[in-house]
Order: structure tokens, then C-alpha cells, then sequence
């Protein structure tokens, strides 16, 4: 199951060209990137790992791109995420985030069902990858 | 049977719609002397836009090397000479977008273990896509201590250098005979260093006319006895140590500008001009200590 999360998350992957031209404009803006990778994609799973620090002052993409293939090289079958942070006044958060790069097999969620009192049913999402450690999931 | 016909270059209109010439222009009107320096980056830009054309129609064009040493003295124009390269590299589309990241050792080199290697690699993030201006590269390497961190930060750039030569051009800089040595300890460095431009020392005659133009940049002017004064004392000032040609004329000038406020203020209680808001006079000159010697010796 294909997992979506983030902006562009519902097109086909996007081309190393495309994620150049997202860079550009994130740096256009004055935002700064960074790159972050993970190996349990549950949706609250908001903090992945930094992949180095977050780049500020770039003014071109190259130096993204760049390290986005290390992170590639170091984690080749992780999931990758590129984010642009604001730091202007009034927003000071994250303006755009998008997927770069996903395992090969992604297996999905299953639905967990657990009875309460009564006869009362809770509900949750594990994902099927997570049930091995980290590091081997994928 | 007519000979097939060849397409027509025209190097002129790439000229012009580069804005090379523009670039050049500023360079020749702006920086007084400097007449072998002009005449490399006139050199490296004409092969930049020969190879430019030679893509066009399709011959064999590797991008040209274009990382660049500057040599020579302080205060002889070497950052400012590398800011005018960025913007005819920009021109040409060697750089894409022409910033200059100027940066020393401390900006490179780590305090520990592992500090140098995200250090080196956040400066050259910075600088991709302009240029990467290192003044006094020769501190990066040094060969009395052997633990210094100097070394891995010379093999992080010049494996950039190498990898990535289409997002990055890098200008070292320093003294001359300090990046010869550098350069012989560094050979890796040497062979991809493509041009090596020397800086030489302006004449006294160079450094009056630099004075007038930064003065007129300032809305300063000489007065003719002043005039005579800057002569003299650029002649003094040039024999003594310490002389860092452009930046001591620059300092000379600002120096001068603060005696000539507060001899402009020791006079408050007469009317002032603005004639002589805007003008510097002899005294202004010789209040320098330069003069001292001269005049205890005279």
C-alpha cells in the first residue's frame, strides 16, 4: 500500500528534476530545507530522523540535491522526506514537506481491533513493517 | 553543386546578450591598473564564450575548468576582482546564480574530531551554484602539525571540486609565494586549479588615481595643496612596512576625513559652505603620522 503523506503525495514519485525545481522554489521563499528519513511511516509519526542538519543560507539547489543522494546512499530502501521551514515572524513552521523516496515493497497497515468494556471496540493502525526492529524493516 | 551550406555564428550577438561586456566594461572603469588581471579575465571569459558557441553546434565542449587562483598582495583588489568573476561566470551561465561566499580557514576547519567534515560540507552548500571565494588558502594546510585538521577539509573541497565542477566554481587566494608553497604540498590542489592570475602592486601613480576615485565615491574632493599632500604621502607611506596598497589609501582617506571633521568643528563658531563640507585639504593630509619622519628628520 502505497503510503501518502505530505504535498504531492497522491502523483507518481517525483523525478530528481522535479525535486530540483521544488528546492528552488522553497529557496526562492527564504525557507530552509532540510532532509529527513524514517523507517516507520505511521501517519502520527511526525519526527523522522535528521539527515544532517537542516541547510540555511543555500541559494541553489545543488547543495540539496547533493545531499539528498547521500541520504539515498546511507538508507537506500528508508523513506525520504525533503521539508522547508519558515522562520519568518507569524509562521515558524514547516511550509512544505513532500516524499522523495519510499521502499520498493511497502506492505501497509493493518487494522487493530481491541475490546473494551462492555462491548465497546477501539481501533488502530499498525504498520505491518514496524513489527521488525528498526533498521530491518525493509 | 554549392558547398553545403554552414550555419552562420555569431559570437557578437552571444557577446551582447551575455552581458560579458557590460562585466568587462565595469571592470576596465572601475579598477584602475590591474592590466595583466584584465587581461586573464578577458581571456578566460573569451574562452568561455568560444566554448559556449562550440556546444551550440554540437563539437566537443567539456565544461572548461574553472577553478581559479588569485595572487598577490593585501589591498590589491583579489575579492573584488572574484566578485566581478562571479558575474561574468553568472553571464555566461557557468554559475547559476552568482553569489560569492567568501570564507577563511575558521569557517572551513574544525576544533575537534569530526567537526571539519559538516563544516567544510555546509560552506560548500552555501556556495554551490556561485562561487567559493577562500582567502589565505594556505592556512588550510599545515605541515608542522600533522593532526591538523587543515587536511581533511582540503580533501572535502577538492573532492567537490571534482564532482561537482558544474555547481561550483572555487577562487583561492593569497599571498604569492605562500600558494606556491601550497601548491607544491598540495599537488591534487595544483591540478585542478586551471588559472592562476597574479595580482600586481599598484604604482604610485595607480594609487593617486585610486584615492580620486574612491573619493568620489565618498562625494569627497582634494583641494590642489591636498592634492600635492596624498602625492607625498602615498610615496612615504608606500616605503613603510605594514603597506597594503588600495585598503591603506582607503584607511588613509577615512583617517583624513576625521581630521577634516573635527577641524571643520574646532571652527564651528565661523559660517561654513558646503564647498568646504566636501573638501579635504592639505592639513587634513599631512596630520598623519606618516610625515612624522620627515619632519623631525627635516
Amino acid at each position: 500500500m502505497r503510503v501518502t503523506q505530505g504535498t504531492f503525495s497522491f502523483l507518481p514519485d517525483l523525478t530528481d528534476a522535479q525535486i530540483r525545481s521544488q528546492v528552488e522554489y522553497c529557496l526562492k521563499n527564504g525557507w530552509a530545507v532540510s532532509i529527513e528519513y524514517t523507517d516507520d511511516p505511521h501517519p502520527r509519526n511526525t519526527y523522522w530522523e535528521m539527515f544532517g542538519l537542516p541547510m540555511f543560507d543555500l541559494k541553489d539547489a545543488a547543495g540539496v540535491l547533493a545531499e539528498l543522494q547521500n541520504c539515498r546512499k546511507a538508507f537506500p530502501n528508508h523513506y525520504v522526506k525533503v521539508n522547508a521551514f519558515d522562520s519568518s515572524h507569524g509562521w515558524e513552521s514547516l511550509r512544505l514537506s513532500f516524499i522523495v523516496q519510499r521502499p520498493a515493497n511497502e506492505p501497509g497497515f493493518e487494522l487493530v481491533r481491541q475490546e473494551g468494556e462492555g462491548r465497546k471496540v477501539r481501533y488502530t493502525l499498525r504498520s505491518y513493517a514496524t513489527g521488525k526492529p528498526e533498521g530491518e524493516r525493509y | 553543386m554549392s558547398a553545403p551550406e554552414s550555419p552562420r555564428l555569431d559570437l557578437e550577438t552571444l557577446y551582447r546578450d551575455s552581458n560579458v561586456g557590460l562585466a568587462l566594461e565595469a571592470l576596465d572603469r572601475e579598477l584602475v591598473g590591474l592590466a595583466p588581471v584584465k587581461q586573464r579575465v578577458r581571456e578566460v571569459a573569451a574562452l568561455l564564450l568560444v566554448e559556449k558557441l562550440r556546444r551550440s553546434v554540437g563539437l566537443q565542449a567539456d565544461p572548461p575548468p574553472l577553478h581559479m587562483s588569485f595572487t598577490g598582495n593585501p589591498g590589491t583588489g583579489k575579492t573584488t576582482v572574484a566578485m566581478r568573476m562571479a558575474s561574468i561566470l553568472h553571464g555566461l551561465g557557468y554559475v547559476r546564480k552568482g553569489h560569492v561566499v567568501a570564507v577563511t580557514r575558521d569557517e572551513l576547519v574544525g576544533q575537534y574530531i569530526g567537526h571539519t567534515a559538516p563544516k567544510t560540507k555546509e560552506v560548500l552548500k552555501r556556495a554551490m551554484g556561485g562561487v567559493l571565494f577562500i582567502d589565505e588558502a594556505y592556512y588550510l594546510y599545515r605541515p608542522e602539525n600533522e593532526r591538523d585538521y587543515g587536511q581533511e577539509a582540503i580533501e572535502i573541497l577538492l573532492q567537490t571540486m571534482e564532482n561537482q565542477r558544474d555547481d561550483l566554481v572555487v577562487i583561492l587566494a593569497g599571498y604569492k609565494d605562500r600558494m606556491e608553497r601550497f601548491f607544491s604540498s598540495n599537488p591534487g590542489m595544483a591540478s585542478r586549479v586551471a588559472h592562476h592570475i597574479d595580482f600586481p602592486d599598484y604604482s604610485e601613480e595607480e594609487l593617486f588615481a585610486i584615492a580620486r576615485l574612491m573619493l568620489a565615491r565618498m562625494q569627497y574632493k582634494l583641494s590642489e595643496s591636498a592634492e600635492q599632500a596624498l602625492r607625498e604621502y602615498i610615496q612615504l607611506r608606500k616605503r613603510q612596512p605594514h603597506f597594503a596598497n588600495a585598503r591603506s589609501i582607503r584607511n588613509a582617506l577615512d583617517r583624513s576625513r576625521l581630521r577634516q571633521a573635527s577641524r571643520l568643528f574646532e571652527h564651528r563658531a565661523q559660517p561654513l559652505t558646503p564647498q568646504a563640507l566636501s573638501t579635504i585639504e592639505a592639513v587634513d593630509i599631512r596630520g598623519s603620522r606618516v610625515f612624522d619622519a620627515t619632519r623631525k628628520s627635516g
